[in-house]
């Protein structure tokens, strides 16, 4: 049953959508270069040295924001988003009664574009290498296999937190809001910005209670090859993807029952 | 015996409407304190609807019609009451009761914009479990009663709206589903693409035995469609049953212009006891009822030298007008 319904109907629906991104192979290429923040952040930290506080070189701090980047570019979810526009104009009533959840449609969608960006981020990393001819490695392949595999997670995390915000739409219709909280912790906390090791120790352990250092921060730590417990931090992913989904089951369920199929 | 496929009981719906007063107060007022009220949409409906049945669903905008569909189909969540389609509770939204109805609402799309509807067709076979052998030969029958061939691999957004309403149909008719639900199918068509549209619903019906449920504000819609109305007025079911007995009932008259030979004739005729509508010259309107026809006809004719004759039906727009505006007692 799960088999036929990953081999199937997610494949078919990964086909389309990725037809569908190709139409927009230029905007896409834009959204990667938009992403670029980890470069600007980085150039913070070198140029006022503040990486010599957390005894991280100039090279492992590189390797970090370019994996941050990465990690950024795979895991960027916008479905409250593309949700809340499709109730809000009715174009979700068609997909309610279609026997498959119309997540899959969204969270196809993402995959499709990851995708398509995948060589405009490999440009990207190109050009910086150029420029950094330093901070070039090769990961072995397991930890590069982990680092799939973890940015992955990061991305599953949060496609569920998302998704349980943009199912908000069902009671308060601008659920994107309510996404503009979760942004400002996101931006802080995920090591988007900053290594979470730069924190003060005692900011630190509770930040690891959140699932936000493992949404950049741990992918790109592993995948640079900078310090972090392995499997502490899957266990971490594994562990919010298991509370986070029962909780989006439920608020989906409820959700649904308040549904006006507004605009149709 | 044919077996019922659609069974409502006591259906009610309620929304939660906020409401505003005009001006800068009444926002700073919604803003802190709003107000919102319960709005019962529809009120306490039952109606039986039997596998293969064509059925319209008449009502002024606001009516209710739309909101029963929804429902119907699993849509939104009734408020209160039963409602069972193909033995299914239609908001369990159950893996079998979806793949055996459908959806299709006039001015909302499931076509993917910017692909050619083909894409699309094929994602819903395999979203139905379809393999792509199956697939290929439900498109290729669709495509051929539909009428429609290259404008499948056209992307969406370049086809015409009557092209677009037929790829929307094909999508939605995929899986070959048992139920249909029709909202407004052929809103903004032009009068071609309407009759097609008919066309092929009456096709479908007729080699699938599926039942259909419609809603249209185009009276050739439910007139050459549906044997049975089931009339909504402010949420409540005001006349369920038979077209043709609903339209006897509200207009029981026929008109008939009658050309005679000279004026002398026509003033005899106005003065011999029938119902006269109008007088011009030598021509005059009558009004007779349905079932005297004719022996009014007879004695007419008999009696009076007529050089022409026209039995004109009274224009059926006119008269579910009439329908959409009056609650039960008055039907």
């Amino acid at each position: 049953m799960i088999s036929n319904l990953i081999n199937r109907k997610i494949f078919t629906l990964l086909k389309v959508q990725y037809s569908n991104m190709l139409e927009y192979r230029v905007e896409i290429a834009l959204w990667a270069i938009s992403g670029i923040i980890p470069f600007f952040m980085l150039n913070i930290w070198t140029n006022n040295n503040l990486n010599e506080s957390i005894n991280i070189s100039d090279v492992m701090l590189s390797r970090y924001f370019l994996c941050a980047f990465f990690v950024r570019q795979f895991s960027v979810v916008w479905v409250v988003f593309s949700f809340e526009e499709d109730s809000l104009m009715g174009k979700v009533s068609p997909y309610l009664i279609q026997p498959l959840n119309p997540f899959f449609r969204y969270f196809a969608q993402h995959l499709a574009e990851q995708i398509t960006r995948f060589p405009f981020a490999l440009m990207i990393a190109f050009f910086f290498f150029i420029f950094n001819p330093e901070s070039i490695w090769i990961p072995n392949l397991v930890i590069l296999f982990l680092s799939i595999v973890s940015t992955f997670l990061s991305f599953l995390i949060q496609f569920l937190i998302q998704s349980i915000v943009a199912c908000l739409c069902f009671w308060t219709e601008k659920a994107s809001s309510i996404e503009r909280l979760l942004f400002i912790p996101t931006l802080f906390l995920s090591g988007l910005l900053a290594p979470v090791v730069s924190f003060p120790t005692y900011v630190k352990s509770w930040i690891y209670l959140t699932p936000f250092p493992y949404l950049i921060d741990f992918p790109a730590n592993l995948l640079s090859g900078n310090e972090t417990n392995i499997s502490r931090g899957l266990s971490m992913q594994i562990l919010w993807i298991f509370l986070l989904f029962p909780l989006f089951k439920k608020i989906w369920s409820e959700g649904t029952k308040k549904y006006t199929a507004m605009g149709s | 015996m044919v077996q019922n496929i659609i069974d409502v009981r006591n259906l009610s719906k309620s929304f939660d409407i906020s409401s505003k007063e005009p001006g800068l107060k009444g926002t700073i007022k919604h803003f802190f304190r709003r107000q919102t009220k319960s709005l019962k949409v529809i009120k306490d409906i039952s109606f039986e609807i039997k596998e293969g049945e064509i059925v319209g669903f008449l009502g002024a905008n606001g009516a209710g019609k739309t909101t029963i569909l929804k429902m119907l189909c699993g849509l939104i969540y009734p408020s209160e009451g039963s409602i069972l389609v193909s033995g299914y509770i239609p908001f369990r939204r159950k893996e079998n009761f979806l793949k055996n109805i459908t959806l299709i609402m006039g001015q909302k799309q499931q076509l993917i914009w910017d692909l050619p509807p083909i894409e699309s067709f094929y994602l819903n076979a395999s979203i139905y479990d379809l393999d792509k052998f199956e697939a290929k030969k439900r498109i290729n029958k669709l495509s051929e009663m539909l009428e429609i061939d290259e404008e499948l691999f056209i992307p969406v957004r370049k086809l015409s709206l009557g092209q677009r309403m037929k790829s929307e149909l094909l999508a939605a008719l995929i899986h070959e589903p048992n139920v249909l639900f029709l909202d407004e199918p052929t809103l903004g068509l032009d009068i071609n693409a309407q009759r097609n549209l008919r066309k092929f619903l009456q096709k479908y019906n007729k080699e699938t035995n599926a039942t259909i449920c419609l809603t249209s504000h185009y009276m050739k819609d439910i007139t050459s469609l549906c044997k049975r109305v089931i009339c909504v007025h402010e949420g409540t079911i005001s006349y369920d049953g038979k077209l043709d007995l609903l339209l006897k009932k509200l207009s029981p008259f026929k008109e008939i212009l009658i050309v005679c030979r000279s004026e002398e004739d026509a003033f005899k005729l106005e003065n011999s006891g029938f119902n006269v509508k109008n007088k011009i010259k030598n021509e005059i309107t009558i009004k007779i009822e349905n079932n005297s026809i004719t022996s009014s006809l007879k004695t007419i004719l008999n009696n009076f030298d007529i050089e022409d004759l026209f039995i004109n039906e009274p224009p059926i727009d006119e008269i579910i007008g009439r329908v959409l505006i009056k609650k039960n007692h008055d039907i």
